[in-house]
């Protein structure tokens, strides 16, 4: 299992291609990605902070925890803080498992608590200033299923 | 004791400051709190809504009511907005 907190852009496509190449032996594999969202040009970029040290330890023990529910061969994360562009990859979600429903599971999992539970803010930078990005009880509320 | 009171998102902001030291005899965090909220204005603010607040204590999430015994680093920020 990986986790990388990171300011810098990542390969999607290189990052996929190297955990599926290190995920032999399984027989589904799932990726999810989040970008910045650009609102028809209403938003110009976005701010990500996080509070360093929490982060990576509320990570890992969502992580270890999806891999004890859903019997996942592996799992990567990948969280960017500081400022993005509109259409940037944000993070990213790979799962590897012996079957797909486990795969697909464990990333709905993995991304349900990213949302609420890693100490990431979010701050939308638009044409008349900056917000705070708000919690949605959704989210959550999408904690309950688990 | 002396604990870091650490500050995110627009808690920071409002604030002025990520980060101080704090000298405090309080109990939980609910006491500190209220310490807190009297160094400023700007502190004030801040703690007027606990609803929005969250804290964590030496980065493991924790409550209002939760001791404070041990604790080096208290964190206060708004609910998370990962992903």
């Amino acid at each position: 299992m990986r986790l990388s907190v990171q300011e810098s852009a990542f390969d999607l496509g290189a990052e996929t291609k190297a955990f599926a190449n290190g995920a032999a032996g399984a027989g589904a594999i799932v990726t999810f990605t989040g970008l910045v969202r650009d609102n028809s040009g209403q938003v110009l970029g976005m701010e990500i902070e996080h509070y360093p040290g929490m982060t990576e330890r509320a990570i890992s023990d969502m992580m270890d925890e999806a891999q004890a529910r859903f019997a996942l061969t592996d799992a990567l994360v990948i969280h960017r803080f500081g400022v993005l562009a509109p259409a940037e990859a944000i993070m990213m979600v790979a799962t590897a498992a012996s079957h797909r429903s486990d795969a697909f599971a464990a990333a709905e999992f993995l991304m349900d608590y990213l949302k609420s539970r890693a100490p990431f803010w979010k701050k939308e930078l638009g044409p008349d200033g900056q917000t705070w990005v708000k919690a949605k009880e959704e989210d959550e509320a999408a904690l309950t299923r688990w | 004791m002396i604990i870091d009171v650490l500050y995110f998102a627009w808690l920071r902001e409002r604030i002025g400051v990520n980060r101080e030291q704090i000298t405090t005899s309080a109990k939980t965090v609910t006491e500190l709190i209220e310490e807190l909220a009297a160094i400023d204005e700007g502190h004030a603010l801040a703690f007027a809504d606990l609803k929005s607040l969250r804290v964590a204590l030496d980065q493991q999430m924790a409550r209002f009511d939760s001791s404070l015994a041990n604790t080096r680093e208290v964190a206060f920020f708004p609910p998370m907005t990962g992903g």
